[in-house]
């Protein structure tokens, strides 16, 4: 089983519109039995899939265990496909990490019991997946720092500016310093603007000279918006448009480098 | 997709009564769900799939169904448990090994060595050898998906409807089949579409498989051959009429068996065959007098239409004795060839090779016996004779009336009573020749035991339903326990001697290196090792069966016997 995670610290970047695409392409294309978890609280990939942002017992039953994950997910409309909702409580899910890890200042300590709750409960899916998928709420916290642990691979959505380039040297900083298990990082230009002067730029230049850059960006289009409308990826209501092109093309390059 | 929850299948007369039962059920799951066509769906589509088993159904004995489900490029073994999941609470967990598979001739019969390597193989050679693999049934099939949507479009549950018709020349269609489909995490939708379609009038809990009903269809069911006797007799059946179905069922197993042989599908035809006959030269023995009661109104066979009848059948035994005994050393051969220590198993090679030969030309001259007028004219006139027995009802002088005005037979020429004798008289021989047999005896008194065994324990077999189940448990255990101690003693001793002969056969032919008779000297030592130890553990076996508690179990079994 093989854990991909989509972050970044700031919001509107594109992580969830890349995790609802590359799952359904891990699914429907490659043929992997693959599962989203939706760790926003707002629930915009359980939107997008149709599922109510509603886990029973909410997120403290599932990060105490008394209801496991298993429970907790639900088919998705496509074969191979399933989601684990978000829920509204999971916004205290820092909380909860903490005090499930035994809390104290001492777990709560970088890299401690409480930031590896996460791969614990994500632990008994791979006798049923080959992919999980994490959707992060844009933050820095006890939640992302699980996630980063949990995760084989890190999908970091950059939006071509000068400061996402310093977003990006810091989360490989982060990561570098763990210890044991280091995830890799994979970052793309996401919402990129071709006729920007700076957009080209910055894509041309990090994508050559930064081997965690992937060469492929995705571009801003209205049709990646209308995901929400469409309440579906965009790779199954628009297959053959340029964004379900660039979708495919980035889930192809992550397979490449990581498989 | 998640296995069916909920089967249900379309009853009706015919193709349009089907079709609005189907419109019907869609109008009725339209109420509570948006319904939508699910046109990517894997389920959907046109299926070909080809059930395959052992001509003794070894498969389904086993629980298991194997089907070969066809593709536009190969296609795939499935190989699943026998009792679905939905069937019963209690019944075991469902479950399913698949193993893609090109060129597969699904017409064809597959012999397990023929079998693609894969997990599917893996779990049915060893189940299913020496036997072939034989089609059992085509179904062709087109099934349709529709997706049903909750208030916020999302699928909570799907139905599937299947359309099955037999395949090749019958083309007959099968009843429609509807299932309903649980999407993970909606059970309860899924249950109340379940509810919705099984209120559908026209619509029935599918309680077979599209397998099962698809052998119905073409009058067949699993399981429709064993080569058990299981005649179907009762205690106070009229003793000839007994006798006479008893045989008719060898003749059933012996004729099912004819067209497998003649094909040479598998050494298994043969076999059973070969048991049958001899079971029916024992019937004969042991009861064929049974048949030429007099009685007024029953038709009967003289005492020269029974030698005739013992006679020809001794003839197809014989017809079929040298191909089997190839087909015994042939089968064993690998596990021979195993045991060698001095020679190398590939000594051997000549030997399977001469093996092989000699077997083409004895098959040539079993099959000519079986296709012969002499073989069809027997099968005729002892199915006919056989059938005016079993039908005669026995009225006028010599039977009593009962109160239902039936003819009641006298309880000595009743079913019963000729199994308590005959079984009787079986059991004392074998008591008789074995307490004689010493240290010192010739090991023809062994083989001489043997064969009364076995008359004994068909006596047993052909009788069995009018025995208490558990007693005859206990008997047949201990009769199987010395049987398998004279067969190991007999058995060993006839392929050394058969190994002799072949060797000399082979060395007159020159066609016998040096090392293969070396090997195959080496082979008749280890069979005779065998043998001896056969014969060191004969005392205890039988003492354990025809000892103070064996001969009590029997007079239990004999005098308690009651209809089942």
């Amino acid at each position: 089983m093989r854990i991909y995670a989509t972050y970044n610290i700031k919001g509107g970047v594109g992580k969830t519109t890349t995790a609802v695409n590359l799952a359904y392409l891990a699914a429907a294309e490659s043929g992997l039995r693959a599962v989203l978890w939706d760790l926003d609280p707002q629930g915009a990939a359980s939107f997008m899939f149709r599922v109510k942002p509603k886990v029973k017992g909410g997120g403290k039953a599932l990060i105490r265990g008394s209801r496991s994950l298993d429970d907790a997910i639900k088919g998705t409309d496509f074969d191979n496909l399933d989601l684990i909702p978000a829920d509204f409580t999971y916004r205290n899910m820092d909380l909860l990490l903490d005090s499930a890890g035994g809390g104290g200042s001492a777990s709560a300590a970088p890299g401690g019991k409480p930031a590896r709750k996460l791969s614990k409960l994500l632990a008994p899916l791979a006798a049923e997946y080959d992919a999980v998928f994490l959707d992060c709420p844009p933050s820095i916290s006890l939640v992302s720092e699980n996630v980063l642990h949990a995760a084989d691979v890190i999908v970091v959505p950059l939006i071509p500016t000068t400061l996402s380039v310093r977003t990006l040297d810091q989360l490989t900083e982060f990561v570098s310093g763990f210890n044991g298990h280091r995830p890799d990082v994979l970052a793309f230009f996401s919402m990129v603007d071709r006729r920007k002067k700076l957009h080209r730029e910055i894509t041309d230049n990090l994508s050559s000279e930064r081997a965690e850059v992937a060469a492929t960006t995705i571009p801003a289009l209205s049709m990646i918006e209308k995901m929400s409308v469409e309440r579906s990826p965009v790779t199954v209501f628009a297959p053959r448009s340029s964004a379900a092109r660039a979708y495919r093309a980035l889930w192809t390059e992550l397979r490449s480098r990581g498989d | 997709m998640t296995p069916g929850l909920a089967g249900f299948v379309v009853f009706g007369d015919d193709a349009p009564a089907w079709t609005e039962v189907i419109a019907e059920v869609q109008a009725a799951l339209d109420q509570g769900f948006v319904v939508v066509p699910d046109r990517g769906g894997a389920a959907g589509g046109a299926a070909r799939r080809t059930w395959f088993d052992t001509f003794d159904w070894r498969l389904y004995r086993a629980g298991l169904i194997l089907e070969y489900v066809a593709a536009r490029r190969g296609g795939e073994l499935r190989l699943t448990s026998a009792h679905p999941s939905h069937s019963a609470d209690s019944a075991p967990e469902a479950w399913e090994i698949t193993q893609p598979v090109s060129g597969w001739q699904s017409s064809r019969p597959q012999l397990p060595p023929g079998l693609p390597d894969g997990p599917v193989a893996d779990r049915v050679a060893g189940l299913v050898w020496p036997r072939a693999l034989l089609p059992a049934v085509t179904v062709s099939s087109t099934a349709t998906v529709s997706r049903l949507l909750n208030e916020d479009g999302k699928t909570v549950a799907r139905l599937l409807i299947e359309q099955p018709h037999l395949a090749a020349s019958q083309r007959a269609a099968l009843p429609p089949r509807l299932t309903i489909t649980e999407v993970r995490g909606y059970p309860g939708q899924a249950r109340r579409a379940a509810r919705i379609v099984a209120l559908t009038r026209g619509v029935l809990p599918a309680s077979e498989t599209v397998f099962i009903d698809a052998l119905h269809a073409v009058g067949r069911r699993p399981g429709d051959y064993t080569n058990k006797v299981d005649a179907p007799i009762t205690a106070t059946m009229i003793a000839a009429e007994a006798a006479a179905i008893i045989m008719l069922r060898l003749l059933d197993i012996i004729e099912a068996n004819v067209t497998g042989v003649l094909h040479d599908t598998d050494t298994e035809f043969l076999h059973d065959l070969r048991v049958a006959v001899r079971r029916t030269r024992s019937a004969l023995k042991l009861f064929g007098d049974a048949l030429t009661l007099p009685a007024a109104g029953r038709a009967r066979l003289t005492d020269d239409d029974v030698a005739r009848f013992a006679a020809e059948f001794k003839w197809v035994g014989d017809l079929t004795t040298p191909t089997r005994d190839l087909d015994v050393h042939l089968l064993g051969f690998e596990e021979t060839a195993q045991t060698l220590r001095a020679a190398k198993p590939d000594d051997l090679e000549p030997f399977r090779g001469y093996l092989a030969q000699r077997r083409v030309k004895e098959f040539r001259a079993l099959a000519r016996g079986l296709r012969s007028p002499r073989f069809t004219q027997l099968v005729q006139d002892w199915r006919a004779a056989l059938t005016k027995i079993a039908k005669s009802k026995r009225t006028g002088k010599g039977a009593a009336t009962g109160r239902s005005g039936q003819p009641q037979p006298r309880p000595a020429d009743t079913a019963i009573t000729l199994a308590a004798d005959r079984t009787r008289r079986a059991f004392n021989k074998v008591v008789k020749r074995g307490t004689a047999i010493t240290p010192a005896s010739p090991h023809e008194s062994l083989h001489d035991l043997r064969k009364r065994c076995k008359e004994l324990r068909y006596a047993l077999e052909f009788f069995a339903p009018l025995h208490d189940p558990a007693e005859y448990g206990k008997v047949v255990g201990d009769l199987k326990r010395l049987q398998d101690c004279l067969g190991e003693f007999q058995d060993n001793e006839v392929q050394i001697d058969e190994i002799r002969t072949l060797a000399t056969a082979m060395l007159a032919a020159g066609e016998a290196p040096a090392v293969t008779l070396l090997a195959m000297g080496e082979v008749t030592a280890g069979l005779a090792s065998h043998q001896a130890a056969a014969r060191a553990d004969f005392e205890r076996r039988f003492a354990a069966f025809a000892g103070a508690d064996g001969q009590r179990r029997m007079s239990v079994l004999l005098g308690g016997g009651g209809e089942r």
